[in-house]
């Protein structure tokens, strides 16, 4: 098997098994209760707090562990919102492509009454300073702006909006679930006030998360329930989980230099040799993107067909497609950077880890241009464009 | 469970009757590349039989193993029980769909009264506009 889905999850490593097995085996305890088993998994969540924090350039009690990153951005927005609407700001900045996440609890805010503004994320997928500088009004209470994108991985200027929403008094939150542990992070020095991070995402477990919350900034419950987590996440906190998180994140920082040149390699292979498919186009900014992410549409076929007949060889993909999302709508990703619904629809993406080789990106290679040709072998919309009765968008 | 039964993926992986009939007796295209399926059926008619059928499909992996079902289900029968076909009877073949999938067995079937329609419309057969159920209303692949 072929593995490059990554953006959905990712391999669990050996490192990060490892490091969780001893907190279900043996220090199994509460960490709130206190006798030594108890208190033993206490100081464990403690050391994984100060690790994490250190990866990212925060302090151990700004680090508040979730249920992962869906959950750390539903907590960043609404704390920061009821922060802002106490002092009368109800106006959030944001992009029109970001985490359903995020755009769900916008909508959520939206019906409150807050004014939600989403900027234009351009057909290169990436948002500018200025934009955001020119839509910062007085009544601004958040900006909240995507690391990297999760379909098309591209990397917006964070240390840039930083500095300004610094500047300007604005409070600064980036769902850095792509990010983390795959690019350089560090909130002092770009200016994040509330960062979200899932472990899933860089070879750790699922239903563990961060979020960073700068010393400072009150945050509102989403989870009522115990004092854990300062009182601000209720509930027994997943000790294995967030030994594993830390562990994960720990090696994939040490390692992110090595994995990023070796990703590099493979990912401009992928994106030159998928790009000699005819009316084909990548998505997204070529440099500003993630070092893992490839993501392409070729006109004619849809993108359901073509994940099926790749799976059949071996290989594990994903799409944007309407078929795929379950909706009627293919990814408000591919829609946002002004891909038109019949190209949307044949979007393919591939994100790959340090664990993918060079004869992966051979496979994948010769597999994606026979599928796209057989697809589109069958497909009338295809013959339509090739015979001149409708043109061609790509 | 597999989100496809063993069937959608076997006429997934291996759709009958993909291709064009040069000089067809009847054709049907329906559903838009909006919307992300289009079905084009290609029909050899010879007294009242469907001797030949062929299919063409942009889409999904349920629309691709409808269109072969529908194909097969309609082959070497006559139009009047060519004009009987269901999405129903399309969908129990494939032993089932998924609930949002449906449409695609909905558009097979349309795509089939389209192209008899075709037939005799290019053959001034007259016929009753209620023998095409499926073809005169509204639904979801309307073009823009």
């Amino acid at each position: 098997m072929i593995y490059a889905d990554n953006a959905a999850t990712t391999k669990m490593s050996r490192t990060a098994i490892d490091a969780m097995l001893p907190y279900m085996e043996e220090i199994w305890g509460n960490p709130s209760s206190l006798y030594e088993v108890g208190q033993r998994a206490q100081e464990a969540l403690w050391s994984a707090r100060e690790r994490i924090a250190a990866a990212i350039g925060a302090t151990p009690k700004e680090i508040y562990f979730t249920s992962g990153g869906s959950e750390a951005d539903n907590q960043a927005i609404i704390s920061a919102a009821r922060w802002g609407e106490r002092k009368g700001k109800k106006h959030i900045i944001s992009t029109a492509f970001e985490h359903h996440a995020v755009l769900h609890t916008l909508d959520k805010l939206a019906r409150e009454g807050f004014e939600i503004e989403l900027l234009d994320v351009h057909a290169n997928g990436l948002i500018t300073r200025d934009q955001v500088a020119d839509a910062i009004r007085e009544d601004t209470c958040l900006v909240t702006i995507m690391f990297a994108n999760n379909e098309i991985g591209t990397v917006q200027p964070i240390a840039q909006i930083g500095s300004l929403c610094k500047e300007k008094g604005v409070v600064f939150h980036t769902d850095a679930v792509q990010a983390a542990g795959h690019l350089p992070i560090n909130v002092q020095e770009m200016n994040i006030d509330l960062l979200s991070m899932s472990a899933h995402k860089f070879h750790g477990p699922k239903g563990t998360g961060v979020l960073y919350a700068r010393k400072g900034i009150p945050l509102v419950n989403v989870i009522e329930g115990g004092a854990q987590e300062r009182g601000k996440r209720g509930g027994t906190e997943n000790v294995p989980g967030i030994m594993g998180m830390a562990a994960a994140l720990e090696e994939e920082c040490a390692g992110m230099e090595q994995n990023t040149a070796k990703l590099l390699k493979l990912r401009d292979r992928l994106i030159d040799g998928l790009s000699k498919i005819p009316h084909s186009a990548l998505n997204g900014d070529r440099e500003s993107r993630l070092p893992g992410n490839v993501s392409f549409c070729f006109e004619g076929v849809e993108g359901e067909s073509l994940l099926l007949l790749l799976d059949d060889k071996g290989i594990c993909a994903s799409s944007g497609s309407a078929c795929t999302s379950g909706s009627l709508d293919p990814s408000h990703v591919l829609l946002a950077i002004g891909r038109p619904h019949e190209v949307a629809h044949g979007s393919l993406r591939l994100t790959l880890s340090s664990e993918n080789t060079e004869e992966d990106v051979d496979a994948i290679l010769k597999a994606v241009p026979e599928v796209v040709e057989y697809l589109r072998n069958m497909s009338p919309l295809w013959k339509d464009k090739v015979s001149g009765k409708k043109s061609f968008v790509i | 469970m597999a989100l496809y039964s063993e069937k959608v993926m076997d006429h997934f992986r291996n759709p009958r009757n993909v291709g064009v009939i040069e000089n067809a007796d009847g054709i049907g295209e329906v559903g838009n590349a909006k919307c992300g399926d289009i079905m084009k059926i290609y029909l050899k008619i010879d007294d009242d039989i469907v001797t030949d059928v062929k299919f063409e499909t942009f889409g999904c992996g349920s629309a691709i193993a409808s269109s072969s079902m529908a194909t097969e289900l309609i082959k070497g029968q006559p139009l009047s029980e060519v004009l009987k076909l269901t999405n129903k009877a399309v969908t129990e073949a494939l032993d089932g769909l998924p609930a949002h999938k449906l449409h695609c067995s909905v558009l097979a079937e349309e795509a089939i009264q389209s192209a008899v329609k075709d037939y005799y419309d290019k053959n001034g057969i007259a016929y009753d506009p209620a023998q095409f159920p499926s073809l005169d209303h509204d639904h979801d692949h309307e073009e823009e």
